[in-house]
């Protein structure tokens, strides 16, 4: 029962969100913590800075932590923790990847009609300054705390747009100089 | 990763497109945004897409409904490979962070607090700022031929980060706004056409 649950209160979370994860989070923080109580809200703080601070994208993080903490709170085996947080992951992703399915082949037919490319010539400046904004509310003085993290900002910068130096190698360096110097 | 000579676009086999998808997966830190510069050196570099071709997905991807890490596999997936490419492109994108908060979660309790954790991502959270910066800007260099789309995306930037407008409507509104105006064009170019 809980599964079909937090099957229903992820596919919904999955279906209403535009605009990324972080757009996610308070949606999230409502169903979760508020309707149902599955977990308190000091534990949802942690699943976000633990679903911020590892990879992949923070909405698939922390539907597969909750999914997990969900179960593992209602005294569940460490099987079934795993198949709850499996559920939450594949409800987050399912409505979503429908849609985007379905906008691929309505695509197929349109991507040469002057009204989509007219649209597209809109749009692609405007998610440029979007990207652009997504960057600037990251500059705050928690990603920021002196002016070491500065120094990293800039010399990442210059070496990304400068050279081709692969990008994972890149935040592989940061890890390492950051795990030296701090 | 091989440099062909000629321009032409390069197939993208799925096992490829899999490992692909999966590395982008492992070392997205920091959402989505962070994933652009990964994707756009992986993919692009490739030749699987052009830089412009690039562009439009990354505008599809965060117009849609859904994470914007996830739309950019389905969506390159589909360009590259259709339904296969889509499924494939977006389980690998997922894997890798689904497996590690698996670990996790079941093996290190108070990961967030761990202070060789905290020191290595010191470290990596002002350097992923830079990785979103880079292709935002060269993705306004290259297409940014007018002057209003240069307006466009400052608008875009200003109110999204200091005035706290929701992105949501931003978009919406340069749809509906785009749409009207490309209708009216439609129309005078039938007109004067036939």
């Amino acid at each position: 029962m809980i599964f079909l649950e937090l099957f229903y209160t992820f596919f919904i979370i999955g279906a209403f969100t535009i605009g990324g994860g972080y757009a996610m989070l308070p949606l999230i923080q409502d169903q979760v913590v508020n309707t149902h109580a599955w977990i308190s809200a000091q534990e949802f703080t942690d699943i976000i800075a633990i679903s911020q601070m590892t990879p992949g994208p923070i909405g698939i993080n922390s539907a597969t932590y909750i999914g997990y903490t969900v179960l593992s709170n209602s005294g569940a085996s460490q099987f079934l923790c795993v198949l709850g947080s499996f559920t939450a992951t594949a409800a987050v992703v399912l409505p979503s990847f429908l849609i985007v399915l379905g906008m691929c082949f309505a695509l197929k037919k349109f991507s040469e009609s002057t009204i989509y490319k007219g649209i597209m010539d809109g749009l692609k400046p405007t998610v440029a300054g979007l990207i652009g904004a997504a960057a600037v509310m990251l500059i705050n003085t928690e990603n920021f705390p002196d002016w070491k993290s500065w120094l990293l900002f800039g010399t990442a910068f210059l070496v990304h747009y400068f050279t081709k130096i692969n990008v994972i190698l890149i935040i592989i360096a940061a890890g390492i100089i950051g795990y030296f110097i701090y | 990763m091989e440099q062909q000579p000629e321009s032409t676009r390069n197939e993208a086999s799925l096992l490829q497109l899999f490992g692909v998808f999966a590395k982008i997966g492992a070392f997205t830190i920091g959402g989505g945004y962070a994933m652009i510069s990964l994707i756009q050196n992986e993919i692009v570099n490739r030749k699987w897409l052009t830089e412009d071709e690039f562009a439009e997905l990354i505008t599809l991807a965060q117009t849609a409904p859904g994470l914007i890490a996830v739309n950019m596999s389905i969506f390159t997936g589909f360009r590259l490979r259709g339904v296969k490419g889509s499924v494939i492109a977006t389980i690998g994108s997922i894997l890798p962070p689904f497996l590690i908060i698996l670990a996790i979660a079941m093996l290190f309790s108070n990961f967030q607090d761990n202070p060789v954790v905290l020191r290595i991502f010191k470290g990596i959270r002002p350097v992923v700022v830079a990785l979103i910066l880079v292709p935002m800007i060269n993705m306004v260099r290259k297409s940014d031929d007018r002057w209003w789309k240069w307006l466009l995306t400052a608008i875009a930037l200003c109110s999204v980060s200091f005035l706290n407008v929701n992105p949501v409507f931003v978009i919406m509104a340069v749809i509906v706004v785009f749409l009207v105006v490309s209708l009216i064009n439609d129309k005078k170019f039938k007109k004067t056409g036939l």
